[in-house]
């Protein structure tokens, strides 16, 4: 068990960079392009691995210290998340806790590497992200505290194992508010279009994208590579609670997950591809929707 | 009085230069207000050195429904009242006259230079700076506002696409814009001094390259001046090709800005597609003249290249396959809400500060100000062919995207009929020596805009002053003014509704 354990984790640092190289593939594919090539982050990585860093006089160690740090922070949290009925490196009642306060701590670190810059675009940027995520985050908690209600345990690897078809057809109006508000939490927590656009080179209106500006080399990549992971964690929430199957087979049911990450990736794409970015005074109101319908998922799972 | 004042030009007549009256700086002052004041645009405002230490300033007025414009001139020798207060159009051009001929206009609101040169006249410089030292473009001081929750964000001149060189300083509530202020001339050339003494072989040039994506509209404006002072007729048929290169301008500019305005919403189908088809209209310039922004194409007298038969049938077959996948992408912008969201209510000016700021082309009509030069100063195939104006009246990145989306379809209707119909005849007509001691005032409207060309030679005919006027110059402020209490986080779309050019301002 430890074994399938350690492997899915491996499996979760080998292949998230897949997933942004997935939407934009995606995306190039509606807008009639060929797009760059599925694998293009990993090239993108390695190249600025062999790459020097360039820091500004102005900053400190805050700003050396925080792509590594916040890239251990997804890490681990990576640890708590279960595939399928294969149990998470980490489980014990709560640990859903600790996921949402690792990646809070992720966004911290970012935030305070880029005002540590004393730039006023990455201040813009990291006010920006600091509104949105205190709304992003009851959504997350909402949702997994439902999650936690509807399988009556505390652990991700106790709550993912426990959905099955069965209590989709049982709960399924619930689950599926559940998976409504996980998605917009996970487009605001990675920086996807609607709240954010990841591909716009104008600093005015980036989020994520201008809080990053001044990393460059092996901190870029180590950026790139949390980013992709954070995508993944996210994913794997979702794929976990909208494709519940469990042949109790751990390859079937892996196979079946990593097809489902992809289908995430895919669905996101066609999100990007489909509409434009949001006026920023509207982020909050679809992020409060998203914890509204969180709210309800919760009565229902309540009742 | 003030009725009279004016000498009365048609786009690209000349007259003799003395023949503009010159009033005492009091009158010209009063008629120019008077007029703008009515609802005449100002449409440039610039000085010649005149007798002893003093600046000629002319003041170029337009009469839209005459089809005429107005011409008046007044020597002034430092210290003038400005205009401004009374004209609030003149703001720039005044800014202009202090900078290079060293003029004061004694209550403009917030004189500043615009491009950062010396003074022309050395030893006369509006701000008393030493004519030895280097003046930087930007340094200078910037409207603040204070307050411990204001706060400043400075962007450009280097910036993270690839485009121009402009300052832009925000004055920001949070997300808020108080206010913004440009700063521009970080690439002045000196273009409109590199032209004088001339024409040479040089010229066509210097006019193609002005404001690189407006070669065909600036190199149009320059042969109509120079074939004004000639008098030389262009034949038909130059005309023709003359106008299908010019809407062949507009309509890759319109198209590629819309595929933009859906890139800064993030909304990618319509950015890709409009990207792409941008460049077949672009290339359809080439066919006509090898280069895909019409550089060589529009020549004093007339044009270098023809459309024969079998280029002509290439043209209307890759124009409606261009017309067909552009309404398919543009289309989908009116029927996606959340790009609706973002343009509506965005960067909204209202009709009268338009009016007030003196905005021309697409950014005008967009506030439901009918000002199209192709329908008020029609020349050579306009007289014959006119395209109707189009306007919207909410001011706002909506309006100037829907302005643009039924200028695409009227151009390409015009370019359309235009090449199924191509007289024959000469290509061009070259013009002769210039006569000497004339002034020609030449108007196009280009695809931002009315484009205007002041030409005046001396008494050996040769060209002795040169103002260009771009839609830019005009434009620029209205920008400013649309940003107003927007989000921060909309000034690039604000930005690329407008897409002004910084090389055609700074000249």
């Amino acid at each position: 068990m430890r074994i399938a354990s350690l492997c899915q984790l491996l499996l979760a640092l080998v292949l998230a960079p897949l997933l942004p190289g997935v939407i934009n593939k995606v995306k190039a594919f509606v807008a009639g392009r060929t797009g760059p090539p599925i694998v293009q982050l990993y090239h993108d990585m390695f190249k600025l691995l062999g790459k020097g860093a360039v820091y500004s006089e102005t900053t400190t160690s805050v700003f050396r210290f925080a792509p590594l740090a916040g890239l251990a922070a997804v890490i681990v949290a990576l640890t708590l998340l279960p595939i399928g009925s294969v149990r998470a490196l980490l489980a014990f009642p709560g640990d859903l806790v600790l996921l949402a306060y690792l990646l809070g701590l992720m966004r911290f670190l970012t935030v305070i590497g880029a005002l540590d810059t004393g730039s006023s675009f990455e201040g813009m940027g990291a006010s920006r992200e600091v509104q949105f995520s205190a709304l992003a985050e009851p959504v997350l908690m909402l949702t997994m505290v439902a999650l936690a209600r509807q399988a009556d345990n505390l652990s991700l690897s106790g709550i993912y194992p426990a959905i099955t078809g069965n209590t989709w057809v049982q709960a399924g109006p619930a689950l599926a508010m559940i998976s409504a508000a996980l998605l917009a939490v996970s487009l605001a927590e990675n920086a996807r279009i609607p709240v954010d656009d990841p591909n716009t080179h104008l600093e005015l209106t980036m989020i994520h994208e201008v809080m990053v500006l001044d990393f460059s080399g092996p901190d870029l990549a180590f950026i790139h590579y949390a980013a992709a992971l954070k995508l993944w964690v996210f994913g794997s929430l979702l794929v976990g609670l909208c494709l519940p199957l469990r042949t109790g087979q751990a390859l079937a049911d892996v196979g079946a997950f990593l097809a489902g990450m992809f289908l995430f990736a895919t669905v996101i794409g066609i999100i990007e591809s489909t509409m434009a970015r949001l006026r920023l005074l509207r982020v909050p109101q679809m992020l409060v929707g998203a914890g509204a319908i969180a709210i309800v998922a919760l009565v229902l799972v309540l009742r | 009085m003030a009725q009279t004042a004016c000498l009365t030009l048609r786009n690209s007549n000349s007259v003799r230069t003395d023949h503009v009256p010159v009033l005492s700086v009091a009158e010209f002052r009063d008629t120019v207000v008077a007029r703008v004041g009515a609802g005449a645009p100002l449409m440039a405002m610039f000085g010649i050195p005149s007798r002893g230490t003093s600046t000629r300033v002319f003041g170029l007025v337009a009469n839209s429904e005459a089809g005429t414009i107005e011409l008046c001139a007044t020597d002034i020798e430092r210290d003038y009242p400005a205009l401004t207060p009374d004209c609030p159009s003149a703001h720039w051009f005044e800014r202009e006259l202090a900078e290079q001929w060293g003029l004061r206009p004694q209550g403009h609101p917030w004189l500043k230079p615009i491009r950062f040169h010396h003074s022309y006249r050395p030893g006369h410089d509006a701000w008393q700076r030493p004519s030895e030292t280097e003046i930087e473009p930007g340094v200078t001081d910037y409207f603040a506002v204070d307050g411990d929750e204001v706060h400043e964000v400075a962007v450009g001149p280097v910036h993270a696409g690839i485009i121009e060189p402009g300052h832009f300083r925000f004055q920001c509530h949070g997300e808020d814009v108080f206010h913004l202020e440009i700063a521009l001339g970080y690439q002045h050339r000196g273009v409109e001094r590199a032209v004088l003494g001339g024409p040479t072989s040089r010229t066509i040039h210097y006019m193609e390259t002005l404001a690189g994506d407006t070669s065909v509209g600036h190199a149009m404006c320059y042969c109509q001046a120079i074939e004004g002072l000639a008098g030389t007729r262009v034949p038909a048929y130059a005309q023709v090709i003359r106008g299908i290169a010019l809407e062949f301008e507009r309509l890759a500019n319109h198209v590629g800005d819309l595929g933009a305005l859906a890139g800064d919403v993030g909304f990618l189908p319509t950015a890709s597609y409009c990207g792409r088809i941008r460049g077949d209209l672009l290339n359809m310039t080439a066919v006509i003249c090898g280069n895909r922004f019409g550089r060589g194409l529009v020549r004093p007298g007339g044009v270098a290249f023809d459309i024969d038969e079998s280029r002509r049938d290439q043209l209307l077959m890759r124009l409606e396959a261009a017309r067909r996948d552009v309404t398919e992408a543009v289309d989908l912008l009116w029927t996606t809400p959340s790009v609706m969201g973002r343009f509506e209510d965005t960067g909204a000016l209202s009709r009268q500060v338009a009016t007030e700021l003196g905005l021309v082309g697409v950014a005008a009509r967009a506030c439901g100000l009918e000002r199209d030069c192709r329908q008020e100063f029609p020349m050579g195939i306009y007289r014959l062919s006119h395209i109707p104006v189009c306007t919207a009246d909410t001011g706002d990145v909506f309006a100037r995207a829907l302005v643009r989306w039924m200028e695409i379809q009227r151009s390409m209707a015009f370019v359309d009929d235009q090449l199924r119909a191509l007289p024959q005849g000469a290509l061009r007509s070259p013009p002769g020596a210039l006569p000497p001691s004339q002034i020609t005032v030449s108007v196009v409207e280009g695809w931002r805009g009315e484009i205007c060309h002041v030409a005046m030679t001396d008494e050996t005919g040769t060209l002795s002053a040169y103002k260009i006027v771009d839609p830019s110059f005009h434009n620029w402020i209205g920008l400013a003014m649309a940003l107003r209490h927007q989000q921060i986080s909309d000034f690039p779309l604000c930005n690329k509704s407008f897409n002004l050019s910084y090389c055609g301002h700074d000249l």
